[in-house]
């Protein structure tokens, strides 16, 4: 750990030359860089709470209507759930090793990384869209043609309201719906920032963008941790 | 898990690949454990045994894969445990009302 912070040994006057990428308001390339992390996480402070509002709503909900909501959490694919979130656990992996290739100006490994990302990020939504276009082949999609019988027939002793079930898939495709918008928005991002990767825009000193973008990676990885057993995991016990 | 890089300056953590590889291990078998304790027959625990490994697990991703751990800026914990606050308030205020406000 090269921890040498606070040894007063960067002298500032010198810090601006010959450093294209230091602002001339910041005083060094640590301040900088704590600069831009730190308002990184003040937006991810909002996400949190964008992301809190609907969880909120989702409990309610899940409080009032637990049968409609534990049968229609038996309805989606535990395996493709699973699958998933091993998807954006490997997806946080390469970004954590991007981040370290670029402290260590590794720049081939770095742009190999970035692109395993996107495809571990492009995985992710293809099994998504999969599961989608079940549930709305299905007619569990909330939209006029819902149709919440099947669930109503196969579970005959807990007098399911299709209404109430609807509100389940409502909320269910909602978040995962708001979570691959999220995706979608990364994956952009590391699109540019690989380009910018590829043409050696980072040095050990500089690759503030990759590291800003991996902490947002993560925290849609973090999301989806929660949202896998908030929706997949409602109630599997056997004969429940 | 130290790695001594000598043209990198200042207070950057750089973390060793085998340890993120170690990280990335840990969250998958959480992930299949989890997966699979769903099915095991646990009452009113099953919801609370999904929920604390995913607290586990994010708490993992937030301290080694963001680095949380490792920063010397307090500011970043600060903004952290506040929105984690913030949230938590909305979440326990609201189910507290719902889950008094109405008999059954």
């Amino acid at each position: 750990m090269s921890d040498r912070a606070g040894t007063g040994e960067s002298p500032l006057v010198l810090e601006h030359e010959d450093r294209p990428e230091l602002r001339h308001h910041f005083a060094d390339v640590v301040q900088q860089r704590n600069a831009a992390s730190l308002g990184m996480w003040w937006f991810l402070g909002t996400e949190i709470m964008f992301f809190g509002g609907m969880f909120c709503g989702y409990l309610v909900y899940r409080r009032a209507y637990f049968p409609e909501f534990a049968a229609g959490s038996r309805s989606l694919s535990l395996v493709a759930g699973t699958v998933n979130t091993a998807v954006l656990i490997c997806s946080s992996l390469t970004v954590a090793l991007a981040v370290r290739a670029s402290q260590l100006g590794k720049r081939k490994l770095l742009v190999s990384l970035l692109l395993a990302t996107m495809f571990f990020g492009v995985c992710f939504l293809g099994i998504k869209g999969y599961e989608w276009h079940d549930e709305y082949e299905h007619h569990h999609a909330p939209t006029f043609y819902f149709n919440a019988q099947d669930l109503v027939h196969n579970n005959p002793n807990l007098h399911l309201d299709p209404q109430r079930t609807k509100i389940f898939f409502s909320l269910y495709f909602a978040l995962t719906g708001v979570h691959a918008l999220h995706m979608i928005v990364g994956i952009g991002i590391f699109s540019v920032i690989t380009f910018m990767a590829w043409r050696g825009k980072f040095t050990p000193e500089y690759h503030t963008p990759i590291e800003i973008a991996g902490l947002y990676w993560h925290f849609v990885d973090i999301v989806w941790i929660y949202l896998f057993p908030l929706l997949y995991l409602i109630d599997r016990r056997p004969g429940a | 898990m130290a790695e001594h890089t000598e043209h990198i300056e200042h207070s950057e953590h750089i973390g060793s690949s085998g340890f993120y590889w170690l990280i990335w291990a840990v969250l998958i078998v959480a992930t299949v454990l989890t997966a699979w304790i769903s099915t095991v027959d646990l009452g009113v625990f099953n919801t609370v045994v999904a929920l604390l490994i995913a607290t586990c697990k994010a708490l993992i991703v937030v301290l080694f894969f963001m680095h949380v751990k490792y920063t010397s800026e307090k500011m970043t914990k600060a903004v952290l445990l506040s929105a984690v606050f913030w949230l938590l308030l909305l979440l326990i205020l609201s189910l507290s009302d719902y889950s008094t406000r109405y008999a059954g």
